[in-house]
């Protein structure tokens, strides 16, 4: 008989529950196989009832974020074999209300990530005939290792200041800010400016750094909260030496 | 303008202590109150002690390497307080008590140095 | 399992499901190595105020005169107050390393438009604390 592994598997159904159960199902232990793959064959061969959320298996979209033996993982990025003999507990993204089994209610993260305005604002838009922004490699090399977040919200569930102040805008949605604030064709750092620079921005955070370590993108969104810090502080200086300055 | 907050600068409090911190107390914590005390190393005497503290210069280095990491201390300590113990609804109480303890230490650096014989 | 089953109606509608929220522990921060380190970390913060503590009874030790002084020297040797110091060290060091190794991602250094890796300015970070603490040794040793 092939090889299996065990995978205890969070259960909930708000309308059976109270609180999450584990359930224990066997499966193929394959050495090209990852977490998610085993998911789907549970989906597949063993209980249609189980329920994730899933979508591109490539580290791309972000969705398949979950709880692997305690650590925020891509499922679709971690393979069985490192856990070996078993078992692998896989629980729901942490921090976040849990709606059923492994999924996870997001809308918190959602209404963050628009509050900071991730997109490149302009005072005055240019006609398209006079073509369009340029940049350099070194504008570009900026704030590129920002914009590789894929939203998964690994960082959320690795941040316990999110954990204990739901309020706190959180890692990704401060990189993305930054993201924006450093590209040299937008002009709306100002406009950010308020939501960062709140206690429930950029002070909430103390730098524990786990948000970092989790991201499968190395995108260190706790440097980016530090380095927004100084850039507060500065602000902050330079408005005691120029009080009548818009800021 | 709105109220000025105060987070920016305590910060920059925080930060500018830290790195004082960083660079100077492990040298300082070592030699005056391991080394010395233990005999590994000769102390100066108190005549020396004393002819290197009066200078202005020395006065104005300890002022800087007792205040600004108080305000290191005060900043992460409060920071500890709330996130460690969850008691932010304490946040008032607990930012008077560590800045309180802050900014006294550094009035007692200043009265101590200033008035040094 | 029959303990946590839902008796009765359930409590949520179709359209406003019951969500589980799990509450954060009192003790989150000993639930993971990395969550330890880091409240350590901020910790060590108390030893460096103990250590502005001690400087400024010393400073008033020497300001009172030579018998004060002498007294404070033979307070410092009390094995408790060396085994305090002794830990607030590890702290105090402990804190010089963790901040040396974290300033390059708060401060971004910049030269020709491409960034300093962080390796580099935490070694820089490194050789300057050698050499202020060399300087520091010195002056303090007599010259």
């Amino acid at each position: 008989m092939a090889e299996t592994i065990v995978l205890e598997a969070a259960r909930y159904s708000p309308e059976h529950h109270l609180e999450p159960t584990f359930q224990n199902y066997e499966v193929p232990f394959r050495k090209d196989w990852v977490v998610l793959d085993a998911l789907n064959y549970i989906k597949d061969k063993v209980d249609g009832s189980l329920t994730f959320r899933w979508s591109c298996r490539m580290g791309v979209c972000g969705s398949c974020g979950m709880m692997v033996n305690g650590e925020p993982q891509l499922t679709c990025a971690t393979f069985l074999a490192p856990y070996a003999p078993g078992p692998v507990r896989v629980e729901p993204l942490r921090y976040f209300p849990v709606v059923r089994d492994l999924v996870v209610e997001i809308t918190d993260f959602m209404v963050k990530l628009q509050k900071v305005k991730p997109w490149v604002i302009r005072k005055d838009e240019k006609p398209l005939s006079e073509g369009e922004f340029l940049q350099t490699p070194q504008e570009l090399d900026t704030y590129k290792q920002f914009s590789m977040c894929i939203n998964c919200m690994l960082c959320y569930a690795a941040c316990p200041v999110y954990g204990l102040d739901p309020m706190f805008i959180g890692p990704a949605a401060i990189a993305l800010a930054q993201r924006y604030n450093l590209d040299s064709r937008d002009q709306g750092s100002k406009q950010r400016f308020d939501i960062l620079a709140q206690h429930e921005g950029i002070w909430g955070c103390t730098f524990v750094g786990e948000c970092t370590k989790v991201c499968p993108k190395n995108v260190d969104p706790a440097g980016a909260i530090q380095q927004y810090k100084l850039t507060a502080a500065k602000e902050w200086f330079k408005s005691l030496l120029v009080p009548w300055g818009s800021r | 303008m709105a109220k000025k907050p105060i987070e920016p600068f305590l910060w920059a409090l925080f930060s500018v202590g830290g790195v004082v911190a960083a660079f100077l107390i492990p040298i300082h914590l070592f030699l005056s109150d391991l080394a010395f005390p233990l005999g590994w190393l000769k102390a100066p005497g108190y005549e020396s002690a004393l002819a290197l503290v009066r200078h202005p210069v020395s006065r104005i280095y300890l002022f800087v390497l007792c205040s600004l990491p108080l305000f290191h201390w005060a900043h992460r300590f409060r920071y500890t307080l709330y996130d460690g113990l969850q008691i932010k609804h304490l946040n008032e109480l607990i930012n008077v008590l560590c800045y309180g303890a802050a900014v006294l230490g550094t009035a007692v650096a200043g009265y101590l140095l200033w008035n040094f014989p | 399992m029959r303990s946590n089953e839902l008796n009765g109606t359930p409590r949520h509608t179709p359209y406003h499901p019951k969500w589980y929220r799990t509450r954060v522990s009192t003790y989150w921060w000993l639930h993971q190595w990395s969550y330890l380190k880091f409240v350590l970390r901020e910790l060590s913060s108390i030893f460096v105020a103990f250590f502005v503590l001690i400087t400024l009874l010393q400073i008033r030790a020497l300001s009172q005169g030579p018998q004060a002084y002498a007294e404070f020297q033979n307070w410092l040797r009390k094995p408790l107050l060396i085994t305090l110091n002794a830990v607030s060290f590890f702290f105090v060091l402990f804190h010089t390393l963790t901040w040396f190794n974290l300033a390059p991602r708060a401060l971004v250094v910049r030269v020709r438009g491409r960034r300093v890796p962080d390796t580099l300015i935490a070694a820089t970070n490194y050789i300057a604390w050698l050499a202020i603490s060399g300087i520091v040794a010195w002056l303090l040793l007599g010259g």
